[in-house]
């Protein structure tokens, strides 16, 4: 949207006019806060990390400061705990982002129903969860899914069910446990998708009623396709959190990785890494691996986009 | 409906679509009642839990809504009423004297009749005959372990500092993305957009190192500071807006000889009064609930945390209190959650804006 609403700039600050130089310098001026914050608090830290990631630096030092080449890389290949914690990761990841992309666009197409009485409650209400603190939220679902005083397996002992599963002490259930907890959040997509459902032209559906076509085939064929680019959106920053997912983890259970090492998350190990033991050196080789990985995952997205994602008025 | 099709009256047909669209509507609205009330549970489980006694949330079998055993008051003495399996069948007595292997209860339908003897562990038996008891106190002594006071303080500081660096700095910034001709804009604008799309963990382990470095760790400063170098949520926002003001009046601005920054003040920002409340209703709720921030920068300093971290430390401490976690919980959630039902409207606005026209 935003490049449409801007004029295309191709001018050369030399070419420029007096006036249009001195307008350039004004605006460079105003701009000046976000640039010197890009630079001191994103791209300096960045090369930052890199250049750490080639040296033995330690908070304590024991040893002189040494550029160590890619060592640092090279435990890291050899190093088990990494590559576990990776799988943990990506297991997690496997069963929270379909589950974390479906529910919000389920919730959304039943609040946009024109059957439902009293929309605008429902948003406000679906959406309120979003605003609790988030260790508040923690410890309130901690306690809900508490395998023997919880509600929810009271409730699924009302309902029968002999022996309910212990939640966040078992290895097998933990990470549907977290999942849950991160569903009460969904509101933010949640909006997003809504927003998305009512930019849908509406001669869009009359056509597709013209057709014959059903409630799945509409949703297949019209629905989808044209919230495909909030689709993209919130796939695109929820990888990129999944990657980065430990806060939960670290909240619950003191980031001890239990049960077993099942929420031994990548980036726990790099927080434990750095500041339980003060590695910097090895903690920014870390970093530069898990952003490495994220990278490539953003990239196939982006990629991936001509096959799946519709952008109205674009020839792409 | 054999008959309809037969004689099809135009009445006939829109009453049976009238009957048709009210069951559909009634059925889709319970449904998503029934998935609203099992997504708002917690925030219940909350308020119930903060109410209970420390001993009712740990004891199996007792009601989900806070409430107390009986006792039973004998000869001025309180004996708590336990549900004992006998030759009779469950009957509710009085403990009357504690054993190990074996305990004497007495009946408190009957208190003077022999008191009966019971072999078995008492501390296995299940308290009876609950009844509704809310410990509204667990607020108070919550509010005095926590200290509450100096948290809801620290918080609202460090949303109000952040708030100024964060509205001074991207109203600057917006300003200068929405109105200026620059070479290179383009580009600059195409970065900001792509530092959301940023891991923060790359960039933590040098920050952290360089706030250590100049002894900022452990003062809110590596906390406040940043803000006041904009970030690319709301300075989108914010821009997005102002692209949306008429430039003729910043002109007409110009003519009477007003500069940039006076055409900033009295022009643009008085007319974006709705993206600053946004923005500013946003950055307060985020702030409210920021824990990693604080939590690295401010973990030594107690006296410092903000609620979200003292919520944290009061549960490693207290995780043996379950009522007093949540009844923490839900004065910490509290302002947040009215801010919010006062300005819903601003909220929804401003995620659609971000989200969907990015």
């Amino acid at each position: 949207m935003f490049s449409e609403l801007s004029r295309p700039q191709k001018i050369r600050f030399t070419k420029l006019s007096p006036l249009a130089r001195k307008e350039a310098r004004i605006g460079l001026l105003f701009l000046l806060p976000w640039i010197i914050g890009f630079l001191a608090f994103t791209l300096i830290p960045l090369v930052a990390s890199l250049v750490f990631s080639l040296l033995n630096l330690t908070l304590t030092q024991p040893e002189p400061l040494k550029f160590i080449g890619l060592e640092n890389y090279q435990t890291l290949l050899s190093d088990s705990q990494i590559w576990s914690s990776l799988l943990v990761t990506v297991k997690f990841a496997a069963l929270a982002l379909p589950i974390g992309l479906a529910i919000p666009i389920l919730l959304a197409l039943l609040i946009n129903s024109k059957y439902l009485k009293g929309r605008a409650i429902f948003r406000t209400l679906f959406y309120a969860p979003a605003i609790v603190p988030f260790v508040a939220a923690i410890y309130a679902w901690n306690g809900m899914l508490n395998p023997d005083t919880g509600w929810v397996n009271r409730l699924l002992q009302a309902l029968g069910v002999q022996e309910p599963p212990t939640w966040v002490n078992d290895p097998n259930t933990v990470y549907l446990a977290l999942v849950i907890i991160g569903l009460w959040g969904v509101g933010n997509s949640m909006v997003l998708y809504l927003a998305g459902l009512q930019g849908v032209p509406s001669e869009l559906y009359d056509a597709a009623q013209v057709d014959g076509a059903g409630w799945w085939a509409t949703l297949r064929n019209v629905t989808l396709p044209m919230i495909s680019p909030v689709i993209m959106y919130d796939m695109t920053l929820a990888t990129i959190g999944l990657f980065q997912y430990f806060l939960v983890p670290l909240v619950i259970n003191s980031g001890t990785g239990a049960p077993g090492n099942a929420t031994m998350f990548f980036n726990l190990y790099l927080y434990k890494t750095f500041f339980a033991y003060g590695n910097m050196g090895y903690g920014a080789s870390l970093a530069w691996l898990l952003f490495a990985v994220i990278l490539v995952a953003t990239v196939i997205l982006f990629k991936s986009q001509k096959y799946w994602v519709y952008y109205a008025g674009e020839s792409r | 409906m054999a008959l309809q099709t037969l004689n099809p009256s135009a009445r006939s047909l829109r009453r049976s679509r009238v009957l048709k669209d009210f069951l559909k509507s009634t059925a889709v609205t319970f449904l998503a009642a029934a998935i609203l009330i099992a997504f708002l549970l917690p925030f219940a489980y909350m308020l119930f839990s903060s109410l209970k006694t420390k001993e009712q949330m740990s004891e199996l079998g007792t009601p989900l809504w806070p409430a107390d055993a009986s006792t039973f008051t004998y000869k001025d003495a309180e004996y708590d009423v336990y549900r004992v399996p006998t030759e009779q069948g469950l009957r509710d007595l009085a403990l009357f004297k504690k054993g190990l292997t074996a305990s004497t209860f007495i009946d408190p339908a009957n208190p003077e009749a022999e008191p009966i003897r019971w072999t078995g562990s008492w501390r296995a038996l299940p308290r009876s005959n609950w009844k509704l008891a809310p410990h509204w106190e667990n607020f108070m002594t919550a509010w005095k372990q926590i200290n509450f006071p100096r948290m809801f303080g620290n918080t609202l500081f460090y949303a109000v500092m952040t708030l100024i660096g964060m509205l001074f700095s991207c109203t600057l910034v917006a300003y200068g993305f929405a109105r200026f001709r620059i070479p290179g804009k383009d580009i600059l604008f195409t970065i900001l957009l792509a530092t959301v799309f940023l891991p923060a963990t790359v960039t933590v382990i040098p920050t952290y190192t360089f706030f250590t470095k100049i002894g900022w760790v452990g003062t809110w400063l590596p906390l406040i500071v940043p803000t006041f170098f904009a970030n690319a949520f709301d300075v989108f926002l914010l821009r997005q807006f102002f692209l949306t003001i008429p430039r003729e009046m910043d002109e007409a601005a110009m003519l009477d000889g007003a500069g940039p920054l006076k055409i900033l003040t009295s022009i643009i920002l008085p007319q974006a009064m709705p993206a600053l409340i946004a923005v500013s209703v946003f950055h307060i709720v985020w702030a409210w609930n920021d824990f990693f921030g604080p939590f690295i920068y401010l973990t030594n300093r107690p006296e410092l945390q903000p609620i979200s971290v003292g919520l944290q430390k009061f549960n490693s401490i207290h995780n043996t209190n379950p009522n007093l976690t949540q009844a923490t919980s839900l004065l910490a959630l509290l302002a947040p959650l009215l801010l919010y039902f006062v300005a819903q409207r601003v909220f929804v606005r401003g995620i659609v804006i971000t989200g969907v026209e990015k």
